[in-house]
């Protein structure tokens, strides 16, 4: 499972960042950004869904 | 001076009627199931919106919906105003594309690294305004606590004198809480406070310093410098903006949290659960509704909105809509999912959101490491703002 943002919906509001910081990141603006891949290790399933569910905009998706 | 009485809220709302600032949330949860978009001919036409739904489509459509003015009152800004897409407060009052701009210009000034920073100030000030109360019985967590904070911080990043935080109190009440007032009154109360940052302008032109003054004096758009009115307006806005909204916030979850020692222990007991407490407390008493200006006639969802309506966009409302959240009308410190809109939603989300979550998150943290037991000394005392900023601006705690 890998973790995708969709820069045109992201507006900062940092829950991603907040929530999972082993997997999002802060650019210098304030936007989400992935780390790496965006590659789901086996211990960070929960904290992804925990950062795609509280995306106030919908931003976040868990993909294959 | 007040506006007559509501009749019915679905067809005649006010959001300066006395029963909507003692409790909001049961007029928009009836509002929700029996009249989704409510219209009142108060304010030259307005429409509000209470499912979340709703909301975000207003909140994203800036080809139907401008920012001109973000604070309904009984005129329309046409004629005063400078026209979008700059507006008088940019970014909060600018339109697509020149709002990217002048947001992109401020949003380093607030990323997460450059707040972080502000941390240990702001827990310094924190404990220097709780210490004296140490031992007291009693602190007025609104006027002895809450108030002071934001304002100190973004005094603090303007360059602006920390004492000068009760004139900018002053500004804020002019230009939010005064909505009521005949447009020509508003504009004559304008003066002083234009005078106010005229000077600070000119203080930091003669003499450039490390601060957000000085940073948006140099900025440009484009090569060019900044107009002399954004410079100000853009000054103006993070007075208004920084400092009800998060003494608001703040405000609100002392006095949820004086009523239900459950949760006060729980907290005690799980420092870390805080952040996320936090969050909950944005949500069920989420401070900030903003407005729109219809841009021209449309049907949105069966309604006629004509040119110049306006529509109060209700974020504290979509944060209650059961559509979205469980138990929406329960206050949960530990709601593991939770997608508010306290902070707005689409390009004007909340540029201070991670200095808001910042001073919160501090704010609490040092008090409740000085009051482990508190409760409201009188809830009749509680007195909660007028406008569409929403929070205790009276707030007696007993303390112990
Ligand atoms: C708990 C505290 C706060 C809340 C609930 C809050 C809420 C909001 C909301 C809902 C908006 C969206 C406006 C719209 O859609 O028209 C907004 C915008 C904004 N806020 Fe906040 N705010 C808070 C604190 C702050 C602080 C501390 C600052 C900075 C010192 C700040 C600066 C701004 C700015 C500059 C904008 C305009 C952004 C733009 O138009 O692109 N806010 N805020
Ligand atoms: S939570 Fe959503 S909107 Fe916020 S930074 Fe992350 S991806 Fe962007």
């Amino acid at each position: 499972m890998r973790v995708v943002i969709d820069s045109e919906k992201c507006q900062g509001h940092g829950r991603c960042f907040a929530l999972a910081p082993e997997l999002f990141e802060s650019d210098d603006l304030g936007q989400g950004l992935v780390i790496g891949d965006g590659q789901v290790a086996p211990g960070q399933a929960q904290a992804a869904h925990l950062a795609e569910q509280n995306c106030p905009e919908y931003a976040i998706s868990l993909v294959e | 001076m007040s506006n007559p009485p509501v009749e019915d809220f679905a067809t005649d709302f006010d959001h300066t009627d006395p029963r909507w600032v003692a409790d909001p949330y049961p007029i928009w949860d009836d509002l929700r199931e029996r009249c989704p978009v409510a219209h009142t001919n108060r304010y030259g036409g307005a429409w509000l919106p209470t499912r979340h739904a709703d909301v975000t489509a207003i909140a994203h459509d800036t080809d139907h919906f401008t920012s001109r003015t973000v604070v309904v009152g009984n005129g329309r800004p046409t004629e005063e105003a400078p026209p979008a897409p700059i507006g008088v407060a940019p970014p909060i009052t600018s339109d697509p594309p020149f709002h990217s701009h002048a947001r992109r210009l401020l949003q380093p000034v607030f990323a997460p690294a450059r707040v972080d920073a502000l941390e240990p100030y702001v827990r310094e000030l924190c404990g220097r305004l709780l210490d004296p109360f140490v031992g007291s019985s009693s602190i007025d967590a609104s006027l002895d606590f809450a108030e002071h904070i934001p304002v100190a911080v973004i005094s603090k990043m303007l360059g602006f004198p920390e004492e000068d935080g009760e004139i900018f109190r002053g500004f804020v009440h002019e230009i939010l809480e005064a909505v009521d007032l005949p447009q020509e009154e508003r504009f004559e109360r304008f003066a002083p406070i234009e005078e106010y940052f005229v000077a600070r302008i000119e203080e930091h032109q003669a003499d450039p310093q490390d601060d957000l003054t000085t940073f948006l004096l140099n900025a440009e758009i484009g090569g060019q410098p900044l107009a002399p009115e954004h410079v100000f307006g853009s000054m103006v806005l993070l007075i208004v903006a920084g400092i009800d909204t998060t003494w608001s916030a703040l405000g609100a979850s002392i006095w949820h949290l004086a009523q239900h020692p459950e949760d006060l222990e729980r907290l005690i007991a799980e420092p870390t659960l805080l952040p996320v407490a936090i969050e909950e407390f944005l949500r069920a008493y989420a401070p900030v509704t903003m407005a729109r200006l219809v841009i021209e006639d449309l049907d949105f969802e069966g309604c006629p909105m004509r040119k110049d309506d306006w529509v109060l966009l209700s974020f504290p409302a979509a944060n209650r809509d059961p559509e979205v959240f469980e138990d929406a009308d329960k206050v949960i410190i530990d709601r593991a999912v939770n997608r508010h809109a306290a902070f707005g939603l689409g390009i004007h989300r909340c540029l201070g959101s991670n200095l808001a979550r910042m001073e919160l998150r501090v704010a609490l943290e040092e008090w409740l490491a000085r009051f482990g037991s508190f409760t409201l000394s009188n809830p009749e005392a509680v007195e909660w703002s007028q406008g569409q900023v929403r929070g205790p601006r009276v707030l007696p705690i007993t303390l112990g």
